[in-house]
């Protein structure tokens, strides 16, 4: 008789307390202040006086296990093994002296870590799986990342920003890539082509119906076979249907496009949080290097740096001055795609004779 | 012989530049001969480097899964298998981290170890869902991955309608603005509820966030379904010495520029002496003032956490931030824990029994109202909850139901 198959220790979340720095362990809940001595470093100090400096360096994300042994073995040399994970994918070293912070910046120089990400910085791009992993994905997420990283890096090592910045790409419009300062996110401009052969195979027809927004799909007859049709009138081209039931083709080479969303922000910090909004659309998705987006957000970030107060963010700043200044100082065309007409789509409107000129 | 590596003109261009290359990574892994993965991510750099030619995505799911779980593995098959044929099966393990995502490098070294010897040697650190995610194992060998990192103490995230992985700040552990302790509650709750997570039987997703302050490191307020957000009920904590240091230091002009005019309601005033006048009845505990001035100013003492509900991204009806559904719950004894639990899961029993098929709990809010969720939940109603009340005159108001309303409010005023 075979042995007792394996069942699994649901043991859960692991408890993060073994692993912690000690310093941190020590002083858990006992925080003063902090202070930041230079980009990319926070100095901490405790109730007790105990400090730490903490590192920020940027990865790339998706990491092979040869560079995460490197920065293990930079974390052994320099920070006493310990290491955690920023939810942007930077790593933090935490060091007990300052006189270890340079030998530490150092090193990771050496193996291509750049250091910053702190404060009044651009932070590494939150990104999604795109091509290399994702089942949906109408462009990449990972080359989208590294190549607009390297044209902001600049702006991630330094604090010169008026306040922090964070971006988000996203492959497809479900947008796991979340709200941004700016939100780099694939539009598709064409009803889903729809492959009738293999629907009634692969698709559960109704429920299919149920997730389109704007009821577009109904169930139909073609060639003698259950398929789908989309009313292409009512579609906006969402593909919320292409998860459900791949055989609705919504990416398109050449007509899936890149849309620009400005001003998203997560925290209640000064105004309350708010979702980005539509500023360009209709870019390329134009692979290794997606210069037309790039060229776009290097503007945006150039404008809002050179126009900004010390502390707004990119939707605070645009609140201040307008939106018609926001895109007379980008340049950017306001267009009928700009004005909203979802549910509730009035709020957005300008019920006032407050006017910018 | 070994495999030719696939020529990549479109990737090769993604290992120049200062940040760090994924693609780099890739090929390391793809030429390191003699390992079992070597083949297969030669093959992946082939159909990502198809993927960069043609703009089309190459991955279809599948069912793939671990002994004894519903869920947790993000099963991936190639459609153009043919071609490349090593990395046909490409699938991902969501693994819970660390609460707020700390490690040892022996815990990073043997996780390593794990994936080279059962995967691709590509790993994530950290999804978006808050997961790290070991991606690139074949169907076969996804039990044997599993059951060495289960053995070594990681368990199976979230996926499909279930309750998901959760994500905390780094909080209590290195931030003096924290106001509760977000690891404990992260795996106080998750861990109650594992049978959720591993199971899907929900409508839909259900997650959970737990960030410190209202700055939210966690992206709480949209991207979970169950915010918690740290927050005190009495006075900021001042010390007026450092306020005057801070003047002195800065100016007055950048205090007033920077402090006092970006409070968003008002609360704020430089004193003539140079010190703080703060109207704490009307502050929203923002932290903007708190984060400027680091040494002078912090969270008051009476701690704990505001409970939004709700926060999704656009499909289907649009997009939702989380909104208050608990203005405050202290959040210091076990006891206090527990409560913050069992109004989690008070939640989901609720949702699961009540939402549509897909719907997240946000959306069923919008279709059944506010005050219908809350009913259920048995939480009573509060103005923190609103940004304003009804302007809309259409509203059935009977007299009874108003006396009784206008009963429970007096109830409630007297016992706070």
């Amino acid at each position: 008789m075979s042995a007792k198959p394996r069942m699994p220790d649901e043991c859960g979340v692991p408890d993060p307390m073994p692993l912690m720095h000690p310093v941190l362990k020590k002083n858990f809940g006992q925080w003063k202040y902090h202070d930041r001595p230079r980009p990319g470093v926070l100095h901490h100090v405790a109730d007790g006086g105990d400090e730490i400096w903490t590192v920020k360096a940027g990865t790339q994300r998706q990491m092979d296990i040869y560079s995460i042994r490197t920065l293990c073995d930079i974390a052994d040399e320099h920070a006493g093994g310990h290491v955690r994970f920023t939810v942007r994918s930077n790593i933090e070293f935490m060091v007990n002296s300052f006189d270890k912070v340079q030998p530490l910046i150092d090193r990771l120089g050496e193996e291509g870590y750049p250091v910053g990400g702190t404060g009044n910085s651009i932070s590494m791009i939150s990104h999604t799986q795109g091509w290399l992993h994702c089942d949906i994905p109408a462009t990449d997420a990972s080359g989208v990342v590294k190549s607009l990283m390297d044209e902001l890096y600049e702006d991630f090592i330094n604090e010169e920003m008026p306040n922090r910045v964070k971006i988000t790409t996203s492959c497809c419009q479900i947008n796991c890539g979340g709200q941004g300062d700016i939100a780099i996110n694939i539009q598709h401009t064409k009803p889903p082509k729809i492959n009738h052969d293999l629907v009634a195979n692969v698709c559960e027809r109704p429920s299919v119906i149920a997730r389109c927004p704007v009821a577009a799909i109904r169930p139909a007859l073609v060639n003698g076979k259950p398929s789908l049709e989309v009313d292409e009138k009512k579609c906006m081209c969402c593909g919320a249907c292409y998860p459900p039931c791949p055989p609705m083709q919504i990416n398109d080479p050449e007509h899936s496009k890149i849309a620009i969303w400005v001003g998203g922000k997560h925290s209640s910090t000064r105004s309350k949080p708010a979702f980005h909004k539509l500023v360009i659309a209709n870019l390329p998705n134009n692979p290794p290097h997606w210069p037309e987006v790039a060229e776009v957000v290097k503007n945006i970030l150039k404008t809002y740096k050179e126009n900004a107060q010390a502390w707004e963010r990119m939707g605070e700043w645009i609140d201040r001055i307008g939106w018609p200044r926001f895109f007379d100082l980008t340049g950017l065309p306001f267009t009928k795609y700009h004005i909203e007409d979802w549910h509730g789509s009035r709020s957005s409107l300008n019920a006032s004779s407050h006017l910018h000129f | 012989m070994n495999k030719k590596m696939p020529d990549t003109p479109f990737l090769d261009q993604l290992e120049g530049g200062p940040w760090p290359s994924f693609v780099t990574g890739l090929k390391r892994l793809a030429e390191d001969e003699g390992k079992p993965y070597a083949g297969m991510m030669k093959d992946l750099l082939g159909q990502l480097e198809r993927s960069y030619e043609t703009r089309k995505g190459y991955w279809k799911g599948g069912v793939v899964g671990v002994r004894g779980y519903g869920g947790g593995v993000i099963p991936r098959f190639s459609e153009i298998a043919e071609d490349y044929p090593e990395s046909s099966e490409f699938h991902t393990l969501r693994i819970m981290p660390p609460a707020g995502m700390h490690y040892d490098t022996k815990t990073l070294r043997k996780l390593c170890d794990i994936w080279e010897k059962h995967g691709s040697g590509l790993i994530a650190l950290h999804g978006q869902s808050g997961d790290i995610m070991f991606q690139g194992c074949t169907s076969e060998k996804v039990q044997e991955a599993f059951d060495e990192l289960n053995e070594f103490g990681f368990d199976m995230g979230g996926a499909g309608p279930s309750l998901r992985t959760a994500m905390s700040c780094v909080g209590a552990a290195r931030c003096e603005h924290s106001c509760y302790n977000e690891q404990k509650a992260h795996r106080f709750i998750i861990n109650s509820m594992l049978d959720e997570l591993h199971r899907p039987a929900m409508p839909y997703k259900f997650k959970f966030k737990f960030s410190g302050c209202a700055n939210d490191c966690v992206n709480a307020i949209q991207r979970c379904d169950f915010a918690i957000i740290g927050t005190w009920r009495d006075d900021i904590q001042v010390d007026q010495k450092e306020v005057k240091k801070f003047v002195k230091d800065r100016g007055r002009k950048e205090v007033n520029d920077q402090v006092v005019n970006m409070c968003p309601t008002r609360a704020l005033s430089l004193n003539d002496d140079d010190t703080l006048d703060i109207d704490n009845g009307s502050c929203v505990r923002c932290m903007h003032c708190i984060n400027v001035m680091t040494k002078a100013l912090a969270p008051g003492k009476e701690r704990g956490a505001t409970v939004l509900v709700g926060g999704k991204r656009s499909l289907k009806i649009g997009d939702l931030m989380g909104t208050v559904i608990v203005p405050f719950m202290r959040l210091e004894t076990d006891e206090d824990y527990e409560k913050l639990r069992q109004l989690g899961e008070d939640c989901i029993e609720f949702f699961a029994e009540n939402a549509l098929e897909h719907e997240r709990t946000g959306e069923m809010i919008e279709r059944i109202g506010l005050v219908n969720f809350l009913e259920g939940l048995g939480i009573d109603v509060e103005p923190n909850m609103v940004n304003s009340p009804r302007t809309s005159n259409y509203v059935r108001i009977d007299g009874d139901g108003w006396d009784a309303e206008v009963e429970k409010w007096n109830r409630g005023r007297k016992s706070a």
